[in-house]
């Protein structure tokens, strides 16, 4: 009885996180242009989504600011996580609460201060401006999931292999960052997801002529969302899903879990 | 987990590779600031494909979000599409270069007289704009839900349809509403016919349903309210898609509104700049705008070249402004005037 | 390679991209046009249309706080209980919704709660009341409760999953019943969790301008819209500035709280 209680209210709030993805996977199967008719079943959106310039320049612009401001993020994320390792515990706590800022802070307050400095320093707005904003988001996630490896490790490991006489860089890669890896790619994965996810932030700091898939869909939501946007949020979405099944049926990870 | 990383990111690269690597045209680019879903698409590529220039395309929503953008130059653009009262804004805080009309020939040729007659009001030298769309602020009403003859601004405040109202997302139109079904200028620096306005926008707000920029043609066409503030453009495209709509000038009078091309003072292609506007008052481009778009188009070569007769003489597409009272165009009413707007606005919105 | 030298890229990051820009805010919201020192931007917090919209959103987000809260401690419990070897997918099931994007999913919240929309056609045939909350407060804390509660799901999970069985199991063979053992232990040793989930919660839906507008109709002005506002249409970065000072000193009180619970400065968010 409690268990089918249980499984009820998980049932509940699985419909309420996804319902309106389904609602939009159905729209984007809706052959009228507007959303608040259904017009029959077709799938000519999937294919005019390929022929739109616009939406395919925002989905490569969003795909390539995820994939550079993640993997930079990471990188930076990831070495000052070692270097923090080595600080005063004071210094420490002072680096981890600036950290905290851009997590903590409202995206509009950070977007905005963002823009202030941008328009200070006189760059023009445009890709560089929405890539350095989403690094700094960024390194927060990829800091909180890497520091708590990091503190797991053992310190003499890592003097052991520089005493058999590895060099720092090789005993790094070799010693510790395989231990700390699986934080370095959820880090990694986590400041993906914000960075795709993201709306406010790039709101702030996008210059003329460059769109991501949320500021495209801002300006079109005042006139009626194209319906090839829910075509190829769909696709994302299902690749995303089939993905994820694939990696948790696969017996490899059955071994390690 | 690892796996599905690594196939995530192949996955991720090899998209963002696909659809990369378009630089400037060969020619140079112009980088173009016009309202959403204000130009057909097909326009900017034949565009690029005829003159080797490269477009960059950006949108905004109201005359107010367009003109800090410009102002704080971190976003430098060459030919925006401003309405008439934020021309004269521009023209004021000289933001704007004056146009080469030799480099525009289309401009003088084919734009009807009369709009840059029209554009006297913001543009006193006529050297910084050419008209791109104009038209007029009306009621769009669902003729099924909608039993009172609609003829006044009065019907937005009726009861009866609370809930069913949707009024525009912008100070001056919002203001302009109130101000003329209060038989006052919407132009009014008067503080009593403000004040006035402002509470007649207050005791509306119960009854509106959303203010809405642009949505108003949705929601009007999936029959999700009765009235609508819009733009006659708009008018013809939402009677398309669902013939109940109706759309109406009020007595009371309205505003009479053009959008002009200008380039600002920071514009990085001046030239290829000129070259879009002259491009942009070619008749069968201007007719392919008109067609995508439904705006009124002041190209008089275009409107020769419209082929439906319906449209050709449609009251809403082009009506005869001789027979209605009180048309007014927007004037700028000075940096005080718009601080007095927005405060104004401000205490109606937070009610 | 000394160790010291590693952490200069950060800090340089950190100075030029999060403290300076702060400098800036403040820079901007203690000014005023003419650069002269002022408190008058601030102070307009107090004039009737900022203090409401101001409380408004105080008051939408505690209740949204208040009902993620609700909801996801039981579903946190129910998780953390259901030992699933796959800690990462259960992760995962809450952030896969991310990847449809954001502004999508509360726009389509609106088709789902429309006059003509999905729910009101269901009920209509099921011959059901019509749910008329759209454009009204209720929208704008439904959307944030949608957006927001994976943000309170996860840190409730992760600080249950951390909580040791042996010490539950201690407290109930020492006599303590389900309740007592909850209030006792398994409440008290979630706090790290909870504290975060509420932060997290909190802090975006009392900010938020994108919810207001796509649930509210734009007839709800809350304290976000208005910095919005000031920034992108109105034009007037200092007194913009000077809201999100005071926005800011909601989000100080909540890093100091985060900080006094999270002594370890590791961050149990997510």
């Amino acid at each position: 009885m409690r268990s089918i209680l249980r499984k009820c209210y998980i049932f509940l709030i699985f419909l309420f996180l996804y319902a309106p993805i389904l609602t939009l996977i159905v729209l984007s199967f809706n052959a009228s242009r507007t959303r608040a008719k259904w017009g029959g079943f077709t799938l000519k959106w999937y294919v005019s989504m390929f022929q739109n310039r616009a939406i395919l320049q925002a989905l490569s612009n969003t795909l390539l600011i995820a994939l550079l401001s993640a993997f930079i993020a990471t990188v930076i994320g990831t070495i000052a996580c070692i270097s923090m390792q080595a600080m005063k515990r004071r210094n420490r706590a002072v680096i981890m609460g600036i950290t905290n800022i851009p997590m903590l802070n409202a995206d509009i307050v950070t977007g905005i201060s963002l823009m202030l400095l941008f328009i200070t320093l006189g760059l023009r707005f445009g890709f560089l401006t929405i890539l350095l904003s989403h690094i700094t988001f960024n390194i927060p996630y990829v800091i909180l999931s890497v520091m708590p490896r990091m503190k797991q490790l053992n310190p003499s490991v890592y003097e052991a292999a520089l005493d058999l006489g590895a060099s720092h860089i090789r005993a790094f890669f070799k010693v510790v960052f395989p231990d700390i890896l699986p934080g370095v790619l959820s880090g990694f994965l986590m400041a993906f997801t914000m960075s795709l996810d993201d709306f406010i932030i790039t709101h702030f700091t996008k210059g003329p002529g460059i769109d991501t898939l949320s500021t495209k869909i801002y300006t079109e939501v005042k006139k009626g969302i194209k319906p090839e946007m829910y075509s190829l949020s769909t696709l994302i979405f299902v690749t995303v899903l089939i993905l994820l099944f694939l990696v948790n049926h696969s017996p490899s990870e059955h071994k390690q879990s | 987990m690892k796996k599905a990383f690594l196939t995530l990111l192949l996955a991720v690269g090899a998209l963002s590779l696909t659809s990369c690597g378009s630089g400037g045209g060969e020619n140079g680019e112009v980088v173009v600031y016009n309202w959403g879903e204000y130009i057909d698409p097909d326009v900017l590529t034949s565009f690029e494909e005829e003159t080797g220039i490269k477009v960059i395309y950006d949108e905004f929503e109201t005359n107010e979000i367009m003109y800090p953008k410009v102002e704080a130059g971190a976003s430098e653009y060459d030919v925006v599409c401003p309405s008439d009262y934020m021309i004269k804004k521009m023209i004021d805080n000289d933001m704007l270069a004056k146009i080469n009309f030799d480099n525009v020939p289309n401009a003088k040729e084919y734009i009807d007289q009369q709009y840059y007659d029209q554009s006297k009001e913001f543009d006193p030298t006529g050297e910084y704009s050419v008209p791109y769309c104009w038209g007029t602020v009306g009621i769009l009403y669902n003729k099924t839900m909608v039993d009172d003859p609609v003829d006044s601004w009065d019907i937005l405040w009726n009861e009866k349809y609370a809930d069913n109202i949707l009024m525009q997302d912008s100070v001056r139109d919002a203001f302009m509403v109130a101000l003329k079904r209060n038989g006052a200028s919407m132009n009014s620096l008067d503080e009593a016919e403000l004040n006035a306005a402002k509470d007649a926008l207050i005791e509306q707000k119960p009854l509106v349903q959303a203010y809405v920029i642009d949505q108003v043609r949705d929601k009007m066409i999936g029959n999700e309210a009765a009235l609508g503030v819009i733009y006659s453009g708009e008018a013809i495209y939402t009677q398309r898609e669902n013939p109940d709509l109706e759309y109406v000038i009020p007595k009371e009078g309205t505003n009479v509104w053009i959008d002009s091309w200008v380039i600002p003072k920071n514009a990085p292609n001046k030239e290829n700049a000129e070259k879009f506007i002259d491009y942009m008052c070619r008749p069968e481009i201007a007719l392919k705008n008109f067609e995508y778009i439904t705006y009124s188009t002041p190209n008089t070569g275009a409107r020769e070249l419209i082929e439906d007769e319906d449209i050709k003489n449609s009251k809403i597409a082009f009506p005869d402004l001789s027979q209605y009272d009180n048309l007014e165009t927007f004037s700028y009413l000075g940096e005080e005037g718009d601080a007095l707007y927005n405060a104004l606005w401000k205490e109606v919105k937070s009610e | 390679m000394n160790k010291k030298t590693l952490a200069f890229p950060y800090v340089f990051w950190s100075a030029a991209f999060i403290v300076i820009p702060l400098c800036m805010v403040f820079y901007y919201g203690l000014t005023d046009d003419t650069g002269a020192f002022t408190f008058a931007n601030i102070a307009t917090i107090a004039t009737a249309e900022h203090s409401k919209a101001l409380l408004l959103s105080i008051e939408l987000s505690l209740i949204s706080t208040v009902i993620c809260f609700l909801l996801a401690y039981p579903l946190a419990m129910i998780l953390s209980a259901m030992k699933v070897g796959q800690h990462s997918f259960i992760v995962l099931i809450f952030i896969l919704p991310m990847w449809m994007n954001f502004l999508l999913r509360t726009l389509a919240w609106q088709t789902l709660l429309e006059k003509t929309g999905v729910i009101n056609s269901i009920l209509a045939f099921l011959h059901l009341p019509a749910l008329e909350i759209i454009n009204t407060p209720a929208a704008i804390i439904l959307g944030m409760v949608y957006n927001f509660l994976p943000f309170m799901v996860l840190p409730l999970y992760n600080a249950l999953v951390k909580i040791d069985e042996n010490v539950v199991n201690a407290a109930r063979d020492l006599g303590a019943n389900k309740v007592q053992t909850f209030l006792r232990i398994t409440l008290p040793l979630s706090v790290p969790g909870i504290i975060s989930g509420v932060t997290m919660v909190f802090i975006p839906a009392l900010t938020t301008f994108v919810i207001s507008t796509l649930l509210g109709g734009s007839k709800i002005l809350l304290i976000g819209n208005v910095i919005e506002q000031e920034f992108t249409q109105t034009g007037n970065w200092h007194l913009g500035s000077g809201l999100s000072i005071v926005l800011m000193i909601f989000i100080i009180v909540n890093m100091v709280a985060e900080a006094f619970f999270d002594k370890d400065g590791e961050g149990t968010a997510l």
